[in-house]
């Protein structure tokens, strides 16, 4: 089994080779790293550096013309939505992609979906409601409610996500994420447009996850300080290359990584 | 194989036999093409600048037709006695015109700028209200009964070779390449046409270097009721104005299908694909199935295409980001 | 100052997730179902329950199918008239080749038909929406009624092109044909109705429900979180053409008796249930039966009152009815976009709190 053997024993995904184009543009150019289980792992690079779209690679929505990719132990030259998604890869997003119309608490109870027994949810017992399908509920709004109170949320349990400010928008689309119990955590950019108050809070929210749920998570972020308090190792890209991996203090002092960040003088 | 003859050797068989006929047809679906072509036209115009749908295009082409027949016999708005000077052919139509200019500001002002930034599928819906106001108040202004229209575009038919085709449908096609030309050059040329373009890439940053967007809006509604009158004035005096010139916007759907929501000349190409196909497929295979195929043909292949195609035959392809 | 929730404690999450949580609610509601049952039997005439009552009742039905669909999951249809009609030639063909066949499983039958004809008109979303699917509808709308007009199989071979509801007993009262009684028929409608709306509120409260929000407010998300675009979306269209062909098959049965498919069930219907989900409220299941209330009485009410009392023509009564549709088209979508269930929520809310503003 290469595969196995390839892989280091804690290692729970990692991209080999991958290119990722767009007709003639080229987002992404032979890529590889990986992700070990239980670690935070930064993505970094400036703007249009192809991180967003590792990250939709990872999780399929985006499929590469190259590469292969390496979950769990099992290679795939492509992943799909649904099959990261069961498989335990949740995710937020740069602008947030909640859904406007539900309130927190139903959108929470989203992120539940791949957990919830199929027959209990399916039509003819969802019509009937009481019974199978309010059973199910009820146990699913005990774990959401759980994730509620982590993430400190409880007041705004009712509300519709499109009435809550931009700060609270970025909880809750994490609380969607942690709800699907996942074995590894994409978030992308979470602190973006937060005061310093908020980013607080999320570092927090972040660090505790890591640390109470063992959950591995690898996030995208601008802020330095961030990403060299929170990381235990980074990956940094650039005009879709990787140009540098390894520890936040290695990365800080590669030279590749001051010129893409501070530009070069020719 | 007797099947086979049934639905498709014995209709190329016909063609073959009669060719004429066969060429009598096209073009007699080249002219309906022309019409969808020039009411998918205005869809195009208002799709591209504003990225609004506008359902109601076909009710303009049938609100401008009402119009121009009133001011031509003279007829007195809502009273609907003849109580007005007649008007010439030339000034009626120059009145409808400056009639659509201030309907399309006040779709503006009343529609679309408390909408601004919806859904595209709650301006699409609000379209479908105002298709239906502007169908009411054309007929409660000029009455509902079916009137002819004469604008003196030449009739009778000349023969080429075995084929008969009509001086009118010549005119036609003659008058709606000299507009698609007109809107070309408007687009292409003009300083407007420039900001035109801006505003259908993008709306905020057209308004970030000084594009007056609600103006835009306004010269775009007004080009989109102008090809709507051509085309209410075509139909009309080919069929008369009546309700069923609104169904026409209907047909256009599939036109812009296929042709793309986003590009002109799939409109034209698309209409005409459209008109010829659904007068082909009545004549040569509606036989077989009790006929009044034209009814749902269009929207048949649209669907077709929409499984395959989805983006048209000229349209941009999509890409989804998050 | 009555309708106060303060004091009322929810100890458990079945409470907390009640449909009517409000304890004042409950009574409201009963109230309505007390009068509707109880009162309105006695109190209405022949005309009251046929031109009022059993149209409100069906087009609510047809109100929520839309609104499942384009409501809930945001997938835009113009072509609810064509599945009504599946749902009345269903019926018709069904009771007539199985006279037997008790009239209520004739009526599930003709939903369950529907919905799989809906099935068919829905693959196409898979790739495409908004508008696009518009189109794709309206096929279904023009393909269905031209079939159903030109095949004469679906009449029964009948020289008049009609279909006619033959007399059918429920547990040994006539509810449909010329003979039956208004009132009963008023009455099996109601409870036809109030249960399949039940079924229907279940249903989009569940986690049915939050899949086919999640895909109309945001389908890449949906999708990458784990729900399938596709199934979910087909799930609403046969479950939303399941309604509608029920209530098809009842406009046919319980209300018209005898109809031209095509004509009955053409494309103004398609906009009519279309405008009732826009005025009553995208996404609630009272805005349905409100909306329904509206575009149905309100013509009704537009001509008593202009040809009437103000002496207009007829036609002009006719004309005015279409703008002023239009009319509240766009002032819902611009004002309230959530429709009449909107405004009944926010009057509630001001209610709760009154008489302080805040």
């Amino acid at each position: 089994m290469s595969a196995a053997e390839a892989l280091e024993p804690e290692t729970i995904l990692s991209v080999e080779n991958i290119t990722l184009s767009f007709g003639a543009v080229r987002a992404i150019r032979d890529v590889s790293f990986d992700i070990r289980k239980g670690e935070i792992r930064a993505i970094i690079g400036p703007n249009g550096a192809g991180k967003t779209s590792m990250l939709n690679v990872i999780n399929g929505f985006y499929h590469p013309q190259e590469g292969r990719i390496m979950f769990r132990g099992a290679v795939r030259k492509q992943m799909k939505p649904h099959e990261a998604a069961a498989g335990g890869i949740a995710r937020t997003f740069q602008n947030v992609a909640l859904f406007r119309g539900m309130t927190t608490l139903d959108n929470i109870m989203t992120g539940r979906n791949l957990k919830m027994d199929k027959w209990r949810t399916s039509l003819i017992p969802a019509m009937f409601y009481y019974g199978p399908t309010q059973k199910e509920e009820i146990k699913h709004r005990e774990y959401v409610e759980r994730v509620i109170e982590f993430l400190e949320i409880e007041a705004i349990r009712k509300t519709p996500v499109g009435r809550l400010p931009y700060g609270l928008q970025k909880r809750v689309e994490l609380g969607r994420a942690l709800a699907a119990e996942p074995d590894l955590l994409l978030l992308d950019e979470p602190m973006a447009g937060m005061n310093l108050e908020e980013k607080e809070d999320m570092c927090r929210f972040v660090l505790d996850v890591n640390d109470e749920f063992g959950t591995t998570i690898a996030l995208i972020e601008h802020d330095m300080g961030v990403v060299m308090d929170l990381s235990d190792r980074v990956v940094v890209l650039d005009h879709g290359e990787k140009i540098a991996d390894g520890t936040p203090e290695d990365v800080k002092s590669n030279q590749n990584v001051i010129d893409a960040y501070l530009g070069v003088s020719h | 194989m007797e099947f086979l003859n049934l639905v498709l050797l014995d209709q190329i068989r016909d063609i073959l036999e009669f060719p004429s006929f066969f060429f009598e047809v096209v073009f007699g679906g080249l002219m309906s093409g022309v019409m969808y072509s020039l009411v998918a036209l205005g869809f195009v115009l208002i799709f591209k600048a504003s990225g609004v749908f506008n359902f109601s295009q076909g009710v303009f082409a049938l609100f401008a037709a009402l119009t121009l027949v009133g001011l031509m016999t003279g007829t007195m708005p809502f009273s609907l006695e003849k109580s007005l000077p007649a008007l010439p052919v030339w000034l009626a139509i120059a009145v409808t015109f400056g009639v659509m200019i201030v309907l399309a500001i006040l779709v503006e002002r009343i529609v679309l700028r408390p909408l601004v930034n919806q859904d595209q599928i709650i301006m699409f819906m609000s379209t479908i209200g105002l298709a239906f106001v502007l169908e009411g108040l054309g007929d409660t202004m000029w009455g509902s009964g079916v009137k002819a229209l004469d604008v003196g575009i030449p009739s009778g038919n000349f023969m080429v070779g075995e084929i008969q085709i009509q001086v009118f449908d010549l005119w036609a096609a003659g008058i709606a390449a000299f507009l698609v030309v007109v809107l070309a050059v408007f687009f292409q040329k003009t300083r407007t046409g420039r900001a035109l373009r801006a505003v259908a890439d993008d709306h905020q940053a057209a308004l970030s270097v000084g594009i007056p967007l609600r103006n835009i809006w306004v010269v775009v509604w007004s080009a989109a009721g102008l090809v709507a009158l051509v085309a209410g004035i075509m139909w009309g005096s080919k069929s008369g104005v009546q309700f069923s010139l609104s169904l026409i916007a209907l047909k256009a759907l599939p036109v812009l299908i296929l042709g793309g929501f986003t590009s002109v000349p799939g409109a034209i190409v698309g209409g005409l694909i459209i008109g010829v196909g659904e007068k082909v497929a009545e004549v040569y295979w509606g036989p077989l199935v009790n006929g009044a195929i034209e009814n749902w043909f269009a929207y048949v292949v649209a669907l077709v295409f929409l499984l395959f195609r989805p983006q048209g035959l000229f349209g941009d392809k999509i890409i989804e980001r998050v | 100052m009555f309708y106060r929730e303060s004091g009322q404690f929810k100890a458990s999450y079945a409470a907390d997730q009640a449909v009517f949580p409000i304890r004042q609610d409950q009574y409201g509601i009963a109230a309505i179902l007390l009068v509707a049952f109880f009162v309105i039997p006695y109190m209405g005439d022949e005309y009251f329950f046929q031109a009022i009552m059993v149209p409100v009742l069906i087009f609510s039905l047809a109100a929520i199918g839309l609104n499942i669909l384009t409501g809930y999951c945001g997938q835009l249809s113009l072509g609810t008239g064509g599945f009504m009609a599946v749902g009345a030639v269903a019926c018709y063909k069904l009771t007539t080749a199985f006279p037997e066949l008790n009239f209520i499983i004739v009526l599930l039958l003709s939903g369950v038909i529907t919905a799989m004809v809906g099935l068919l008109f829905g693959i196409p979303s898979l790739r495409i929406k908004g508008f696009y699917l518009a189109v794709a509808t309206l096929a279904a709308q023009f393909f269905l009624s031209w079939l159903f007009n030109k095949v004469a199989w679906f009449q029964n071979y009948a020289p008049s092109g009609t279909i006619t509801m033959p007399p059918r007993e429920v547990f040994g009262v006539l509810v449909t044909g010329a003979a039956s009684n208004a009132m009963h028929r008023y009455l099996f409608c109601l409870i036809f109705v109030i249960v399949l709306a039940m079924a229907a509120k279940n249903l989009v409260r569940g986690p049915i429900g939050r899949s086919w929000m999640a895909i109309r407010d945001m389908d890449i998300a949906a999708e990458l979180i784990g729900f399938r675009p596709f199934q979910t979306k087909l799930l609403a269209f046969s479950v939303s053409s399941f309604y509608v062909g029920v209530a098809g098959a009842m406009a046919l049965s319980l209300w018209l008796g005898s109809v031209e498919t095509a004509e009955a069930f053409d494309i103004n219907v398609s906009f009519q249930v279309l405008f009732m989900i826009i005025i009553g409220g995208l996404g609630s299941m009272m805005g349905s039966f409100l909306g329904a209330a509206f575009i149905i009485l309100t013509p009704i009410v537009l001509t008593n009152v202009m040809v009437g009392s103000l002496g207009f023509q007829a036609v002009t009564a006719k004309h005015f009815e279409f703008m002023f549709f239009g009319g509240m088209i766009i002032m819902f979508l611009i004002v309230e976009p959530q429709g009449l269930a909107r405004l009944w929520q926010i009057l509630k809310e001001k209610l709760r709190l009154w008489p302080f503003p805040y």
